[in-house]
């Protein structure tokens, strides 16, 4: 570590040691530093160094255990994502512990580090990967110094190795030390960081630390939560969008039926609480609402207002004179629109909470991918102080997004203070399917201009979306004015090949009557089909190959040269232009996403009149890999819920009531959909690591539909792709 | 009414509404939370048992139905410390994200490996149609494959 970043460091850490009754050590990090707000909000959200504030004063990240385990409490939640494992090996790292001595364990508001964000944007690593190693490795420091204090020597003639302190011929585990230091001493200055070439265990492909618990089917997920005496709620939701909520006429007598404890009516929503979740059910079913209906929405009128030049349009994205180039007359102009339908999470696990409120404290467990926005609203809505509400996350069945927003804590608590007992509540599969917060439909026209020599002059993206980030919980309102266009609608929608010398993208910005949110990757997946399917368009009436159509327009920074990097290894390693046998083709489409470059190469049949993909070959880079295995995994699962997302997955609105509302009739990938053949090539391109959750996901859609135009001649424009 | 069978080995009496759904009687009743409820009308296969060996969507599945008979969960699948060879696989491929619709796609593999020892990959596709929104099919298929190897070399052994 160079000089000039020593006193940033220091300064920046500030920590906290206590005694936890006898048994080991707790280390805290205080204040740590907020980065400044940046030019585009979204490179905050995905580069920010997070605050992890506690004003409970704790702020416990590890806890050294007197048997040598070291609890790890994670301020990221666990989704599937692997972030528990990536961030164990980071700090086992620094700790110099084997992966096995760590236990990572999910942050409580009361105990831990709060993340007053969120577990998503594919930056649970990158926005750790300096904090985390810093804290483990000062408190390895500080054992270091305390043994050498027992033993009488000085700390520089010890080294940490495998959890013991060894030196001048002695040794002691991690745990000896904290059962007998007497005074903590705190590093002068935030310790060197381990060189990568001598990492142990950052870039190993270490099984992942859930792994077991999750084979055996352990009471992990929220939905698995209990407390003694806990009852069951049912909270009665709309089936209906744009109503508003006007009371119950039937109170009393639902009040009655078996097994009912109390119906709850509020100003915003009505309730029940059981001695049995099917009690709970059978009553809320049996509540006679009052439902105002504000207005009844048709299909048509959400795709009239989804559309490129209605709502609000913010240029995001402008180099040379595009625009001009674009509308001169006489010029050829290529044209064409793309369009991607409204979809949902489908998360397994519904969301709920388990609530219990006491007279001056609220304890919730639950799955939530913002915890302290999530303990903040539960606060609020029942006259507390932050510090009142213990939150406890517990693993998430599927996130995905689906769980940055979170009323449903407010609606557990209020049900809890009403009876004064646990009640766990969580939505039916329908409920879930109608009051999804959803991926919004898009709509895009891009237009292009060839020079003579067969290259890209001029390339504009326009992109209507309804909200994605704007009207969340995560996106203070104050804020909207500063960012302009949404930020996560228009993720993936900027050109990344600039050495197009004219280039320009247009965000129309449509607040729809119904809650729309972020979905795996955001904008990712329907911006990328659209700019990828055009770019192979342009590519085709160029005459050209469509990869070294997409070289010759690759810049030379270094987001350049990574993305350049990644389409020609997925080009060498899939055998892109191989012969291909009869009645199969080749597609092929690339995407950057939360820094991380990925590419795909699609091997697509028709086989039934449906679209079959065989194989998919795609290289990341995920700039420094912490856990191969792990990116692996997150590729293929992302290649494959992408792959369902773009040839099936579809909700409608109908009479304002929004369909499907059951998996089946929302179609989605399936074993026998997923293609037999998965290959991951993994690219270490970066100073630092990226995100992996979801830019992999990006170019699936556009591969897919390039390889069946390849296969066809058919142009795919519309998602979910079906072959006319 | 009262409703007796064996759960995972042990005899289990239930006093309830003979129409509650397996799925609760064993997650709420008798605390049992490795079978996940997922969507309530047979369609995810997320609340995948075994009632006397077949595979069994519990939350469609009344309680009463399951007097007298034998009931495994993913608890009651491997015996003791030995796991159940579609764990084993499961554990060697790296299988779950998320986790929570695991459990269903191990008894539902479990109880396809009685029923056909060494399935291809068509009969894994006919056969195995619960949903994983993480999307973990592909290992998943080279899991079933690979705990088919496992579960002939014990029964060899």
């Amino acid at each position: 570590m160079s000089n000039e970043q020593k006193p940033k460091s220091k300064s920046r850490r500030k920590f906290l040691v206590r005694s936890a009754i006898g048994l080991g050590v707790i280390i805290g990090g205080g204040a740590l530093g907020l980065s400044p707000m940046r030019r585009f909000l979204a490179i905050a959200v995905d580069e920010a160094d997070l605050a992890y504030s506690n004003d409970a004063g704790v702020n416990l990240w590890f806890e050294v255990l007197a048997d040598n385990r070291i609890l790890f409490h994670c301020p990221k939640i666990e989704m599937g994502q692997g972030a528990f494992t990536g961030l164990a090996q980071l700090a086992a790292e620094e700790l110099k512990v084997p992966i096995s001595m760590i236990e990572v364990v999910n942050s409580s508001t009361a105990k831990g580090p709060v993340d007053g964000f969120s577990t998503g944007g594919s930056n649970s690593i990158s926005g750790l990967w300096v904090v985390l190693r810093e804290l483990a490795a000062t408190m390895r420091e500080m054992l270091k110094n305390g043994a050498a204090d027992i033993m009488g020597v000085n700390a520089t003639s010890l080294q940490a190795k495998d959890g013991v302190i060894s030196g001048n011929g002695k040794t002691m585990s991690y745990g000896e030390v904290v059962q007998q230091v007497t005074e903590w001493k705190e590093p002068e200055e935030t310790p060197t960081l381990t060189q990568r070439q001598d990492w142990q265990l950052i870039g190993k492909p270490i099984p992942r630390v859930d792994l077991k618990p999750k084979v055996m089917g352990d009471p992990i997920f929220g939905m698995d939560a209990t407390m003694p005496g806990m009852l069951y709620g049912s909270v009665a939701r709309p089936t209906q969008v744009d109503v508003s909520f006007q009371g119950v006429e039937n109170a009393a007598e639902v009040e009655k039926m078996p097994g009912v404890v109390k119906v709850v009516v509020t100003e915003d929503f009505a309730g029940v609480v059981a001695e049995s979740k099917t009690a709970a059910d059978l009553a809320k079913e049996a509540l006679k609402i009052n439902w105002k209906v504000n207005k009844v929405w048709q299909q048509a009128e959400i795709e009239e207002m989804i559309k490129v030049g209605s709502g609000k349009a913010f240029v995001i994205q402008k180099e040379g004179r595009a625009k001009r180039l674009l509308e001169e007359e006489g010029a050829e102009i290529m044209e064409a629109e793309y369009f991607s339908p409204m979809a949902a999470h489908a998360q397994i696990e519904p969301n709920g909470a388990l609530a219990y409120v006491e007279a001056d404290k609220a304890t919730i467990m639950m799955a939530t991918q913002v915890v302290g926005i999530t303990r903040k609203e539960v606060a609020d809505s029942l006259g507390f102080k932050e510090d009142q509400v213990e939150l406890i996350p517990m693993y998430a069945g599927g996130g995905f997004g689906r769980r940055l927003h979170t009323p449903n804590a407010m609606q557990a608590a209020a049900l809890s203070k009403a009876v004064g007992k646990p009640v766990h509540c969580f939505f039916s599969r329908k409920e879930e399917f109608q009051n999804d917060t959803f991926r919004p439909p898009t709509h895009h026209v891009l237009r292009g201009r060839l020079s003579a020599d067969g290259k890209i002059e001029a390339f504009e993206h326009q992109v209507s979306s309804g909200d994605v980030a704007f009207g969340s919980a995560l996106l203070p309102r104050a804020l909207t004015a500063v960012a302009g266009a949404d930020f996560g609608a228009w993720r993936g929608g900027l050109n990344q090949y600039k050495a197009i010398p004219n280039y320009r993208t247009v965000s129309w910005r449509v607040k729809l009557p119904f809650a729309t949110s972020w979905w795996r990757s955001l904008g990712l997946l329907a911006n990328t089909f659209a700019i990828e399917s055009f770019l192979d368009e342009m590519a085709h009436k160029a005459g050209e190959d469509p990869v070294q159509f997409r070289l010759d327009h690759i810049a030379d920074d270094e987001r350049s040269r990574r993305l350049r990097a990644v389409i020609e290894a997925t080009a060498e390693k899939g055998e892109w232009g191989k012969p291909m046998p009869e009645g199969r083709a080749q597609g092929f489409a690339a995407s950057t996403d939360a820094n991380t470059p990925a590419a795909h190469v699609v091997e697509v049949s028709i086989e039934k009149g449906e679209i079959k993909v065989h194989k998919v070959t795609c290289a990341i880079d995920p700039g420094i890999a912490i856990n191969p295995d792990g990116i692996r995994a997150q590729s293929e699962g992302a290649i494959i819920m992408g792959l369902g997302a773009s040839l099936f997955e579809k909700m409608e609105i109908k009479d304002g009531v929004i369909g499907p509302t059951i998996y089946g009739a929302y179609k989605m990938a399936r074993m026998k959909h997923a293609p037999k053949e998965i290959d991951i090539i993994i690219l270490e391109n970066g100073s630092k690591p990226s995100g992996v959750g979801e830019p992999p996901l990006g170019p699936i859609g556009a591969a897919i539909g390039n390889a069946v135009f390849k296969l066809t001649g058919q142009r795919l424009r519309s998602m979910p792709m079906e072959l006319s | 009414m009262n409703i007796s069978f064996v759960l995972n080995g042990t005899e289990q009496r239930v006093d309830v509404d003979g129409n509650t759904p397996l799925l609760w009687v064993i997650r709420d009743m008798l605390n049992m939370k490795g079978t996940k409820f997922g969507c309530g009308k047979a369609a995810c296969g997320a609340c995948t048992l075994h009632v006397d060996g077949q595979a069994v969507r519990s939350c469609s599945y009344a309680v009463k139905f399951a007097q007298s008979k034998s009931v495994t969960t993913i608890e009651g699948l491997s015996q003791g410390d030995q796991l159940h060879p579609v764990q084993q696989a499961w554990m060697e491929e790296i299988v779950p994200q998320c986790g929570y619709c695991q459990p269903g796609f191990m008894m539902a593999t479990a109880a396809l490996l009685e029923r056909i020892p060494h399935p291809t990959d068509e009969d894994i596709d006919k056969n195995i149609v619960n949903i994983c929104r993480c999307a973990t099919y592909y290992r998943m298929r080279k899991a079933i494959h690979r705990a088919a190897e496992i579960k002939q070399a014990q029964s060899n052994a």
